[in-house]
């Protein structure tokens, strides 16, 4: 995995609009956004519908997911190009999940949505109609899984970034700034986590800082890059973007996301919690 | 839903809890005539990002049709940075529980 592997400019994207052995994936957190327009040829999977259990909290299984592609006529050999809103969070998350269950060639788009339209490039309602595929997916992959358990024993032995933002992970907010604030958890972040915002991964316009910028920003806040890293944000999509970062940008072996993140963390029974900056 | 006439702003406080909530909110409007676009018009593919008393990116929105938006932030300071195509606007304002800033940025 690297840079070259994983990540597409919006040159790409538009020399390839026209490839029909890539599929291009919008996943927003704002459902309603695809409607409005997207990326010619897109489809779109909803972060909740598509991609949640629904009845229990988890991914959805390896059948449902192999329904879900093949209905929406990807291929086992497709490269699929995720990019959505929101600074690609849920494309990120979308991407850790194709990860999850196999998926060969999966890529993301550099900046996503949203410099796709701070470039003024069309977006267009048509919704594509695909040929149905049989897609087959492997074996969840839980390498780059983080379950409680786990992150639990990692305090003080393991790499443990929290991405959210400052606010977040001193305990003043319990939630991003643009959601209402939740009381079913208490505040704070997991003891000896380091707090590196995913924002600070990115340029403004929404592409990833260098891959120097990147590992200067990881090292300089304390992580050792020889030992196994845990991501964790508030419900498992802001780490995936910084699970990206460093799995598949910096190539680093042994990064997990905890998608449990701070909405499970927060609400366990006698685990340890630090507050303050 | 803001009706006809309404002062332009941010989206509809109806609903909003301002007791427990320090909003930042406004709307993003377009400045001049351009391409037919009338001066005026909301700009609903506007990004609007907050930023903290530091400068640390805290979160991002996109303006909806009526190129409006809305944060809930905690109370202090904080600053709001407008991207669109072809602009960039940063404004500094002051958050307080009960009291939403309501902006209007034309651009």
């Amino acid at each position: 995995m690297s840079r070259a592997t994983s990540l597409v400019s919006i040159d790409w994207v538009q020399e390839n609009l026209a490839n029909p052995h890539v599929v291009f994936v919008e996943v927003d957190e704002d459902t309603a956004l695809y409607e409005k327009g997207h990326i010619q040829g897109a489809i779109t999977f909803h972060w909740r519908d598509d991609l949640q259990d629904g009845l229990i909290r988890d991914l959805i299984s390896k059948e449902k997911f192999e329904a879900l592609l093949s209905k929406s006529g990807i291929a086992n050999d497709s490269t699929v190009v995720l990019y959505g809103g929101n600074n690609n969070w849920f494309a990120t998350y979308a991407f850790w999940y194709f990860k999850i269950y196999g998926h060969q060639d999966v890529r993301l788009i550099d900046g996503g949505r949203k410099l796709w339209e701070l470039n003024g490039l069309p977006l267009i309602t048509e919704v594509p109609a695909r040929t149905a595929t049989r897609y087959v997916a492997k074996e969840r992959d839980h390498s780059i899984r983080a379950f409680r358990d786990e992150v639990v024993a990692a305090i003080g032995n393991k790499n443990i970034v929290d991405v959210r933002s400052p606010a977040e992970f001193s305990g003043e907010l319990a939630a991003p700034a643009h959601l209402p604030q939740e009381s079913g958890q208490i505040k704070g972040h997991i003891p000896t986590a380091k707090n590196i915002p995913w924002s600070k991964a990115a340029n403004e316009d929404g592409t990833f800082r260098s891959n120097e910028e990147l590992a200067e920003l990881y090292k300089a806040a304390g992580v050792d890059f020889a030992k196994e890293t845990i991501a964790y944000c508030r419900i498992g999509e802001r780490s995936a973007f910084s699970w990206f970062v460093l799995h598949e940008l910096l190539d680093l072996q042994n990064v997990r996301n905890y998608d449990g993140s701070w909405t499970e963390y927060g609400s366990l029974v006698g685990v340890p919690v630090a507050v303050g900056a | 839903m803001r009706t006809c006439g309404a002062t332009p702003g941010g989206p509809d406080l109806a609903g909003v809890d301002l007791t427990t909530q320090a909003v930042i909110q406004g709307a993003v409007l377009r400045a001049g005539v351009e391409d037919g676009v009338p001066n005026g018009a909301p700009v609903g593919n506007a990004y609007v990002r907050l930023l903290d008393s530091s400068g640390e990116f805290t979160a991002e929105v996109p303006t909806n049709e009526l190129g409006q938006f809305r944060f809930f932030a905690g109370p202090g300071a904080w600053t709001v940075v407008v991207l669109a195509h072809g602009a960039r606007e940063e404004f500094k304002v002051q958050a307080q529980t009960g009291a939403p800033v309501d902006l209007v940025v034309h651009i």
